[in-house]
């Protein structure tokens, strides 16, 4: 406690000098115009009404598919680091949690698809769309953590990596078709765009639930 | 007049908003109680979420309820759960040895 008593006042001096400084930083940045009137004149070519969706799917559509890598890389190191252990959940007595999954996981189901349907023209998108199922997953999970079937390892990796890899064989496409690495023929712009979303959605679902299972399931084994 | 009724009780309720996620935060990670620092951090999250709801910005709004109130509140909830569960693994040991 001594150290504490020291050390305090120096770390609160610290901390409002950087606070202090940051908000002279701040107030002084010259106003920026922003990126919204070249994304408002290169939405006609986008496939999608929703300036936030155009950004993250087509015009900056690079950065979200590292993303969607990102989250493979973080399931499939967790994996790397052992087998999975039960959930530390006991199995929920009396009938109140699975009656009111087996009416809550269908409102999901749909609440997620139209998340991600809804991304083109308004807020929402696979993110948001495959946190909700994401989810419903995990209340599953819950619900049985003892005798929950698992799909088999096959399964789980291509559903891991659909998202990912429905990315890049469009942003191939677009480059062999010669409108640019991660490019889309602006006709079909909105059907790419729909598809690698409801693809990515999945995948996202699926990383989340196997997150919170951590580890990797006694079915899937190295080398196979 | 009612328009500038409006005007105060939005520039109140965002004074509002942004005192209670500063003391949100500070209690959270204030607290020597990890289960209530996760409950608050949950909380932290939704208040965040309305917070880009009031700086219109409903796409991020609803990335952070379902992503970082919901799913992160979720994956820091087992994690403290199976962190418990090795502790007590461990101190079992070393009672065992002593």
């Amino acid at each position: 406690m001594i150290r504490r008593r020291f050390t305090s006042p120096l770390v609160l001096l610290m901390s409002l000098t950087l606070a202090g400084l940051l908000i002279v930083v701040v107030l002084d940045l010259p106003p920026q115009p922003g990126l919204a009137a070249p994304v408002a004149d290169a939405m006609d070519r986008s496939g999608v009404r929703h300036p936030v969706t155009a950004v993250l799917l087509n015009f900056r559509g690079y950065d979200t598919f590292l993303e969607l890598a990102v989250l493979m890389l973080a399931v499939l190191s967790i994996w790397s680091l052992g087998l999975r252990d039960p959930i530390p959940a006991r199995p929920v007595q009396g009938p109140v949690l699975h009656g009111t999954l087996r009416h809550l996981i269908p409102v999901a189901v749909v609440t997620g698809g139209y998340l991600v349907w809804v991304g083109s023209s308004d807020s929402g998108g696979a993110f948001q769309g495959g946190a909700v199922l994401g989810a419903a997953g995990v209340m599953l999970m819950l619900s049985l953590p003892r005798e929950m079937p698992m799909p088999s390892a096959l399964v789980q990796r291509l559903g891991l990596s659909l998202g990912a890899f429905a990315f890049l064989a469009v942003g191939t496409a677009g480059l062999l078709t010669g409108h640019g690495f991660m490019g889309y023929p602006p006709a079909w712009a909105y059907h790419l765009i729909l598809g690698i979303e409801l693809a990515a959605s999945v995948s996202i679902a699926l990383t989340l639930v196997l997150l919170f299972l951590g580890g990797r399931s006694r079915r899937v084994r190295h080398g196979r | 007049m009612p328009e500038e009724i409006t005007t105060w009780f939005l520039i109140g309720f965002d004074a509002l908003l942004a005192l209670t996620l500063l003391g949100v935060a500070w209690r959270l990670l204030a607290g020597g109680d990890l289960f209530r620092s996760v409950v608050l951090f949950i909380a932290f999250g939704l208040l965040l979420s309305l917070a880009w709801v009031r700086l219109s910005a409903p796409d991020v709004a609803l990335a952070e309820a379902a992503i970082g109130a919901g799913v992160t509140g979720a994956l820091l909830l087992v994690a403290l759960g199976r962190l418990r569960r090795l502790e007590n693994r461990f101190f079992r040991r070393e009672g065992g040895n002593t």
